[in-house]
């Protein structure tokens, strides 16, 4: 039994060769809408970081946590609504729900990393779901950043109630995406897919009066 | 701005991320084959509709995603307290101020323990 159902999951690369063109959840977006420049007047820039590896990983954070130790070399956040990084700072764990956690790593990893939890994880009850395909990062940084957050979530974005290292699920215009706060003025936005357009355009149009400059 | 606080969470959010899910500690029937119609239409479909304190199934739906319960007065709209799916309110209909902090807790301690027990076996 306990053979079986280690082998009972069916990994497979998602995006075996880096040649294949992939689009960002935005190309739509930048076609249509496009990309105003950024300039010396830009007090906010978005930059997306596409083509990312996210994983969802579902289980008890005992367990858990181990194994990302084991595999990643860095814990999970043991608070809610809060992130951890690894020493470069490019992987993160975030605390989604008491037993959820959103794992992001540089592109292409994220087969091999989900490979290598399943072996450490063995027999344990446990989800690893990669949610690539499904959703982008977008940044946003700059003086004027937290006002434009001002003008699209409920949330409280003051340095009190969201200090560097928070991460929440929330409101965002009329969509919903998670905001993560990993630097001073740096601000990060992990949308779906099918929101993307929606909150792209939002957020050019509520940084408009910041001139807001998209980097490409 | 209108708050609840999510005790997974552990903090207060904004009403927008919430949805109401109707009456709380209804626990189904152990053995639904054995009840009357009458039994399982109640656990179906009849809720209480109290004046005054009420407890009710409230999810964190763009949040964690966790369901928990509120104890919330139906003629005031004031929410006396959010607490865990398991856990025992403090505010009821016989005590509206609340009872002692330490009696609920030991029983949340108890019923913890029993959850914990009936998960042993889910725990690989
Ligand atoms: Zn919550």
């Amino acid at each position: 039994m306990s053979e079986q159902t280690a082998t009972w999951f069916n990994l497979y690369d998602a995006r075996p060769e880096a040649e294949v063109p992939a689009e960002s959840p935005l190309a739509w977006s930048y076609h249509r809408t496009g990309r105003p420049a950024v300039s010396q007047k830009s007090r906010v820039v978005l930059r997306e970081r596409a083509m990312l590896g996210h994983l969802i990983l579902r289980g008890g954070a005992i367990v858990l946590d181990e194994a990302v130790r084991q595999v990643l070399g860095f814990g999970l956040p043991g608070r809610p609504n809060t992130l951890t990084h690894d020493d470069g700072g490019e992987r993160s764990i975030q605390w989604l729900s008491p037993d959820e956690w959103l794992v992001i790593v540089p592109g292409g990893e994220e087969f091999v990393l989900e490979g290598r939890l399943r072996e450490a994880l063995g027999d344990a009850h446990y989800a690893i779901v990669n949610v690539s395909g499904g959703q982008t990062l977008i940044e946003i940084e700059g003086e004027m950043a937290r006002e434009l957050l001002m003008k699209s979530t409920p949330y409280d974005v003051h340095p009190d109630a969201f200090p560097v290292g928070k991460g929440v699920t929330t409101v965002f215009a009329k969509a919903n995406l998670i905001l993560r706060r990993p630097g001073e003025e740096r601000w990060e936005l992990v949308l779906r897919r099918s929101f993307a357009d929606y909150c792209y355009r939002w957020i050019l149009d509520a940084g408009a009066a910041y001139t807001i400059g998209v980097e490409s | 701005m209108f708050l609840i606080y999510c005790p997974y969470c552990e903090e207060h959010r904004e009403e927008e991320e919430f949805h109401p899910k109707g009456q709380a500690h209804i626990a189904r029937p152990a053995d639904p084959e054995a009840c009357s119609d009458k039994e399982w239409g109640d656990y179906l479909f009849f809720r209480d509709n109290p004046r005054g304190i009420h407890h009710e199934l409230w999810v964190h739906a763009v949040g964690c995603r966790k369901f928990f319960n509120v104890t919330r007065n139906t003629v005031s709209y004031e929410i006396l307290e959010s607490y865990r799916v398991g856990e025992q309110p403090r505010f009821t209909a016989e005590h509206p101020e609340g009872r002692p902090v330490e009696t609920v807790a030991a029983e949340n301690v108890t019923a913890k323990a029993e959850v914990v027990e009936r998960q042993e076996g889910v725990k690989a």
